[in-house]
Order: C-alpha cells, then sequence, then structure tokens
C-alpha cells in the first residue's frame, strides 16, 4: 500500500429540476416576500464605467424548442477587464447576474457593461468575454460557456483558439443586432451545438 | 493583476451522465458532443462573494420565513446542518447556500406544479445563508414529501431538498439535491440514477443525526458539501482566496 493522498471528492451534481427558481429567484416564481429581492438582479450599479449593453437570446434543446425553464447565471470583468475584488476593480460592477428565460417566448435578456480584455496567467491577453452558467430540469450538470463579442478582436484568444472545428467558434460569439445590442443564442444539443467547457 | 490559483479539473466521472434515458427530459437537453476541456484561468478561478447583510434573521428558518415568524409551516420540524468543505478538507467560511424544496405533503410553491397534495400557506419552501468561518452551515426546516412526476408511468421523486452552493470561484458554482437516509424511493429513483458511482450517491444521503437532534422539539440530518478544491503550488502563484 501507499499513502492516502488525503483528499477529497466533489460533491456530485443534480439537476435543478423545473423549480429552481423558487430557491434562486423567488418572485419569478412568485414566491414573494421572504427576501426583500431577488439575489443577482443585475451586474451593474449606477454609475458603471463603460458600454452598457444589452444581450437577448434562447436556450435551444435539441429539438430545437426554446427551453421556458432555464435558469442563467453570468459573471464577467469590468469596462477595464478587471473583475470584482481585484485591485482597482469599478465598485459599481458585481459582475454577477442572474436571470432566466421567459416563460412565454423562452428568451432572455441580460443588460450589462461590455467587460475588458482580461489579463490571464502568464499575461495572456483573454478577448473580452462573459462567463455563462445554465441549469435546467433535464440538465444534471450545469452546463459552462462564454459569451465573446463578434465586434471584438478575439484572434489570440486562448479558449477560442483550442477549438478544432472553427466553425464551432461562432457559437460562442455574440452578433450585433444593433447599437448596444447583441444576439446570443445556446443550443444544448445537435445541428450548431453550443461549445460548452470544461475548465 | 492579481493571480489565483487554478482549480482542480472536475472529474467527470464523480458526476452525474448528462444524458440518461430513464430520466426522459435529459434526452434532449444532454449535449452530445465533447466538452472542451482547459485549465481554469481567472475568469473561472473568481467569483461573486455575498456579505452578511444581505442575510435576514429568518432566512435559514422555512418554518418561519414564509410568514415572517407569525405562523408556522406545517410538518415534521428537521434541523438540516454540515459544513463546506473543498477537495483538499479545507472550510469554505463565508459562502451563499441557499435551498428550495416541497413541503410537507410534495407540493412546491409554483404554478407548474399541480400534485394534488394542498400547498401550505403558511410555507414558502426557499432559504440562504452564508457559512461562518468553519465552513459550518444550518437550516431549520421541515421534512419535504415525496412526490410523483411525470416521467416514466409511475415515478416519484425521493424526499429530497434542492441546494445551490457558490464557493469562491465561478469555476466552484453547485447545485445538488440532498436525500434523506432509509428512504426506499432513492433506489427507484431515475433523477438520483444517474450518478453512476454508487459512492458518490451515498455521498447525496443524509444521516439522521441524533446528537445533532433536540429532543421534544426537532431531528437533524447531516448534509456536508464539498466543492472544487485548488490545485496548491509553491512553484506558479501563491494559493489565495482560502
Ligand atoms: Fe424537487
Amino acid at each position: 500500500m501507499v499513502q492516502a493522498l488525503d483528499l477529497l471528492t466533489e460533491t456530485p451534481s443534480q439537476t435543478a429540476g423545473p423549480y429552481v427558481h423558487i430557491g434562486c429567484i423567488p418572485s419569478f416564481a412568485g414566491v414573494e416576500g421572504i427576501y426583500p429581492q431577488d439575489l443577482g438582479l443585475s451586474p451593474i450599479a449606477e454609475g458603471a464605467k463603460g458600454e452598457v449593453i444589452t444581450i437577448t437570446g434562447s436556450v435551444f434543446d435539441g429539438t430545437g424548442w426554446a427551453m421556458r425553464d432555464a435558469m442563467l447565471e453570468s459573471w464577467q470583468a469590468d469596462a477595464a477587464g478587471l473583475y470584482p475584488g481585484q485591485a482597482g476593480a469599478d465598485p459599481a460592477v458585481s459582475g454577477f447576474c442572474r436571470f432566466a428565460a421567459d416563460k412565454e417566448s423562452g428568451e432572455f435578456t441580460l443588460r450589462t457593461v461590455k467587460p475588458g480584455a482580461v489579463t490571464g496567467r502568464g499575461g495572456v491577453r483573454m478577448a473580452p468575454h462573459i462567463s455563462l452558467w445554465i441549469v435546467a430540469r433535464g440538465v444534471n450538470i450545469g452546463l459552462n460557456t462564454r459569451i465573446y463579442f463578434e465586434d471584438e478582436e478575439n484572434d489570440g484568444d486562448p479558449l477560442l483558439a483550442r477549438i478544432e472545428q472553427r466553425p464551432r467558434v461562432e457559437t460562442l460569439i455574440a452578433s450585433k443586432t444593433g447599437e448596444g445590442a447583441y444576439r446570443f443564442d445556446i443550443r444544448l444539443q445537435g445541428e450548431g451545438e453550443t461549445v460548452f467547457l470544461d475548465l | 493583476m492579481t493571480d489565483t490559483a487554478a482549480l482542480m479539473p472536475r472529474q467527470r466521472d464523480k458526476h452525474p451522465v448528462p444524458y440518461w434515458p430513464d430520466y426522459k427530459t435529459s434526452v434532449t437537453r444532454s449535449p452530445s458532443l465533447p466538452l472542451l476541456s482547459m485549465e481554469s484561468t481567472v475568469s473561472e478561478e473568481t467569483g461573486p462573494r455575498f456579505g452578511h447583510s444581505l442575510i435576514g434573521e429568518l432566512d435559514n428558518n422555512l418554518i418561519l420565513n414564509y410568514t415572517q415568524g407569525t405562523a408556522p409551516a406545517v410538518g415534521e420540524r428537521i434541523r438540516v446542518h454540515g459544513r463546506v468543505l473543498d477537495e483538499t478538507g479545507r472550510a469554505v467560511p463565508n459562502t451563499l447556500v441557499e435551498i428550495w424544496q416541497a413541503n410537507a405533503g410534495g407540493r412546491y410553491r409554483h404554478v407548474k406544479d399541480t400534485y394534488f397534495a394542498p400547498l401550505d400557506p403558511n410555507f414558502g419552501g426557499c432559504g440562504r445563508t452564508l457559512t461562518d468561518e468553519t465552513g459550518y452551515y444550518e437550516f431549520m426546516t421541515i421534512r419535504p414529501g415525496a412526490y410523483p412526476w411525470p416521467n416514466r408511468a409511475n415515478d416519484w421523486r425521493p424526499m429530497h431538498i434542492h441546494f445551490s452552493i457558490f464557493g469562491h470561484a465561478f469555476g466552484q458554482r453547485l447545485i445538488s439535491q440532498m436525500y434523506f437516509e432509509g428512504d426506499p424511493l432513492i433506489d427507484r429513483c431515475p433523477i438520483a440514477a444517474t450518478i453512476r458511482d454508487r459512492g458518490q450517491l451515498e455521498r447525496l444521503v443524509a444521516p439522521l443525526d441524533m446528537q445533532g437532534s433536540r429532543p421534544l422539539d426537532y431531528l437533524a440530518y447531516k448534509f456536508d458539501i464539498v466543492l472544487r478544491g485548488r490545485r496548491q503550488t509553491m512553484f506558479e502563484n501563491k494559493p489565495e482566496g482560502m
């Protein structure tokens, strides 16, 4: 025998189920009065520096149906590419947002500031991006992906560069639909399947 | 620029399989292509932090929080408590833990839940708390009922409490479910069965904790949670955020 490694193993995930909204955004589920307001209503406060943008999209299942029950969380840097907690980060950017697909249309909207390019380990430049985490009924472990922007310099981004099938890079890039407006659809399975991340 | 320590890679075989035909909804909601794996970056190694000012006095008491303490929920009173640790065994202090659950009859307060069991006017079904400096948390609640759900012809969810845990890094984000020791429905549940590693499934089954219970008041169940750890190395960057 050898010495034990003394490491624990991560608790396994389980699906968030159909009622995730009760726990995470209760007023969206009609459960009012427990908390003053839902957590993570906006990633920015008044006075946040940078360009305010709106990202709209849907989460499609393998049949092409825009899911009505998906819940998403986003995490991002401020306009200068700094994450909350880092020295010099914009105090008006919490960086975190929780939002859900609309019950009728299946469409979500994220209003935020456009993040700046982030300097990663070893000084590597990561193109401006927003990290996303998606949970829903039938999703057994939350799905991670990133939103990049078509009007930014994405060449050389270390994550995008790792995608071997170049057409799949497009699944991570929000398309510009107007001034300060972007579209980002997520496809869980099949044609145009979004690149999901394990990092 | 602050350097943060890399997260230990997720051991995907210790998690549920995404595609599990007995859980029908997973069939069209599981990616069919491999995930893109690489070392974590600052985007995953940082994450939202929440302060104690967020948490109201009754937030972790589901027996009382829906009525602001004026009338208790119906059901078997229980305390659910435990610690949040990471894979290196360190406590994860000051991290947000949120739970949601059905009422004692197995009914959720949700428009989509049309099960016959009645709503309890005194039960909302969610709660939250922050772990203390040692990673410890606790909730007071009622034991949720098992409930049937449309999947195969006669599927029932075992009694369970949904858990959402943040950790200190966006890459540690986790949602799971706590089951109760001795529930015969666990082994019949296609959602529990998505975890193929038996030992891992058992880690979601909270034992009855008589020592943590209070005579003539409540039973206790202990539920520890382990989040991803960070690589510890002297050679690249100093561990941070611990
Ligand atoms: Fe449930």
